[in-house]
């Protein structure tokens, strides 16, 4: 019994360990300037905070909550949100961008599983790499919007996986994305699409606010859902929604792993 | 008169041709890189059609009606919407023409170097920054007139002033395409226009007045709005949009920025040189 339990049990801690070589390699290949790129990604989500969130807020004013009531000004309306989204873009430009240019160019892949590593331990790897660095962002972030007074210590703490799980979900779907791409103008094409989800996401309208028909197709989108869930823990709205929300997420994530994993395996090992 | 005509009648093409000598028209060669340009053009224009015009387009949607509901007073006598339109037409020239001159001309030294077969055809570098320049201005022209239109039809549009945007947004977007252009002929790795990008561009789209006054800043942010060309474009569109006066004078805005647009040739000539012509 033993010895039939024990392979497999050792295969998932070796399994584990593969993927953290991938994630360190990531790490191994910082050059100077991919730094400075990377710790300028958490200065774009304060832009937005403070040109939005502060500027425009001067002209709205206060909100109310559609559903709680809560009245809340509109920085700290929009600031949760901001972390939502620069959670989103920060996990899919890591997982579809840079996932592409090492598969199709680099030919890094190629290598990597030449090694004992199989795709899916590549496909965690990278993707834990990408939470590594979104963590850092979103860490920063919820620094900042306590500091601002948009949000306590406390909700900041409980936001932070939320932030986390934000990253993993937008990562997967990246990774089985990217996949199937096929050249460069598919990524202008989803950096639109991105865009366009982003401007309508709830970040800085309710989602109430929107006609019956749009408003139901933003509801089903992952960036709204996203938003719903950090917003109501930084607001402290909290309630069954977000356990729906929750689970979204993570039916997104696994969802996202087992495509891209086949995906991967299936382009470069057959 | 017929008798004698025989339909040799020498032209100045013929004329150089025959003596051999390379009498070269001020604009001739330049509009070769143009043609070029847009022939290019031709395959990718479908997919400029979603991020110059329907993007801008979703923002006046999202930000204007959306966010302009909850904007009770407006801004100025104007509703969010209408005031939100002229500084959206002039962000999104700058985008346009930022967007042109930056990855492209990158890829046309490190990728692609089309510049390097360019340079070895009979083009001068000016005809080469010239095409380029042309084709910049004729993409922020056309997204231009399109946004107006759809502004006119959402009637936000105040003045018949409104159609100057037009050659301020082309003024803007040689003002800079130009540097951006310059830039992009000098680094050798993407990652330094992705710092442009972050600390530059999208900073500037977001705090020169195009989504609140910027008036608002604090007087030390305030300065570095000034010095941006965006604002002076802002400024101008919207006044002419809504059929105000400008916060800055006229001619203070227009010198401001044909002076970047001319240290932006100059800069985008030498740096081109410096890379093509060892």
């Amino acid at each position: 019994m033993v010895t039939l339990v024990l392979p497999q049990m050792l295969g998932v801690g070796a399994a584990v360990r593969r993927a953290g070589s991938v994630m360190e390699r990531n790490a191994a290949a910082l050059k100077s300037a991919y730094w400075v790129v990377m710790i300028s990604g958490v200065v774009e989500p304060l832009l937005y905070l403070f040109s939005i969130g502060v500027g425009v807020g001067r002209l709205i004013g206060d909100i109310t909550l559609p559903g709680s009531g809560a009245v809340i000004g509109y920085a700290a309306f929009v600031a949760p949100a901001m972390l939502a989204a620069s959670a989103m873009t920060g996990a899919l430009s890591e997982t579809t961008f840079n996932f592409f240019a090492k598969m199709k160019f680099v030919k890094l892949y190629d290598g990597i599983l030449a090694t004992p590593v199989r795709p899916t331990e590549l496909a965690f790897g990278e993707l834990g790499w990408a939470m590594a660095r979104g963590s850092i962002y979103s860490a920063t972030f919820l620094l900042v919007m306590v500091v601002m007074g948009l949000t306590t210590v406390p909700r900041a703490l409980l936001a932070f996986p939320a932030a986390i799980l934000v990253g993993f979900a937008f990562g997967g779907l990246g990774m089985a994305l990217s996949t199937y791409m096929r050249s460069w103008q598919d990524f202008d094409l989803m950096g639109s699409a991105q865009f366009a989800v982003f401007l309508f996401s709830g970040t800085f309208v309710p989602a109430e606010a929107y006609p019956s028909v749009l408003r139901w197709l933003v509801e089903l989108t992952p960036l709204y859902r996203s938003v719903h869930l950090i917003r109501a823990i930084a607001v402290d709205t909290v309630g069954w929604m977000q356990l729906v929300d929750v689970g979204y997420l993570v039916a997104v994530t696994v969802l996202g792993l087992t495509v891209a994993g086949r995906r991967v395996g299936r382009l470069l090992c057959n | 008169m017929s008798g004698t005509d025989t339909g040799a009648t020498p032209t100045a093409t013929t004329t150089a041709r025959s003596t051999g000598a390379r009498a070269r028209s001020w604009f001739g060669p330049a509009s070769s890189v143009l043609e070029a340009n847009l022939t290019a053009y031709r395959r990718t224009w479908r997919s400029s059609v979603f991020s110059s015009f329907l993007l801008p387009l979703l923002t006046v949607l999202s930000f204007g009606v959306g966010v302009g509901a909850y904007v009770d007073q407006g801004v100025g006598g104007f509703s969010y919407l209408d005031w939100i339109v002229p500084g959206l037409i002039a962000s999104t020239a700058l985008q346009v023409a930022i967007g042109e001159s930056s990855w492209p001309v990158l890829g046309g030294f490190t990728w692609q170097r089309t510049y390097y077969s360019q340079i070895a055809a009979p083009l001068r570098i000016a005809d080469i920054v010239g095409g380029l320049l042309a084709f910049v201005l004729l993409r922020v022209l056309a997204s231009a007139v399109a946004f107006l239109a759809v502004a006119a039809a959402f009637g936000a549009l105040h003045s018949g002033w409104a159609v100057l945007t037009l050659p301020v947004a082309v003024l803007l977007a040689a003002a800079v395409a130009l540097p951006v252009a310059a830039f992009a002929a000098t680094i050798r790795s993407d990652s330094y226009m992705v710092i442009v990008f972050r600390f530059a561009v999208i900073p500037m789209t977001l705090f020169a007045g195009v989504f609140f006054p910027v008036e608002s800043l604090p007087v030390t942010v305030r300065w570095l709005a000034y010095l941006s060309p965006l604002w002076h474009g802002v400024d101008l569109c919207r006044a002419a949009s809504l059929g105000t006066t400008p916060a800055w004078s006229v001619p203070g805005h227009l010198g401001y920025l044909s002076l970047w647009a001319a240290a932006g040739w100059w800069l985008a000539v030498t740096r081109f040189r410096k890379r093509l012509i060892h």
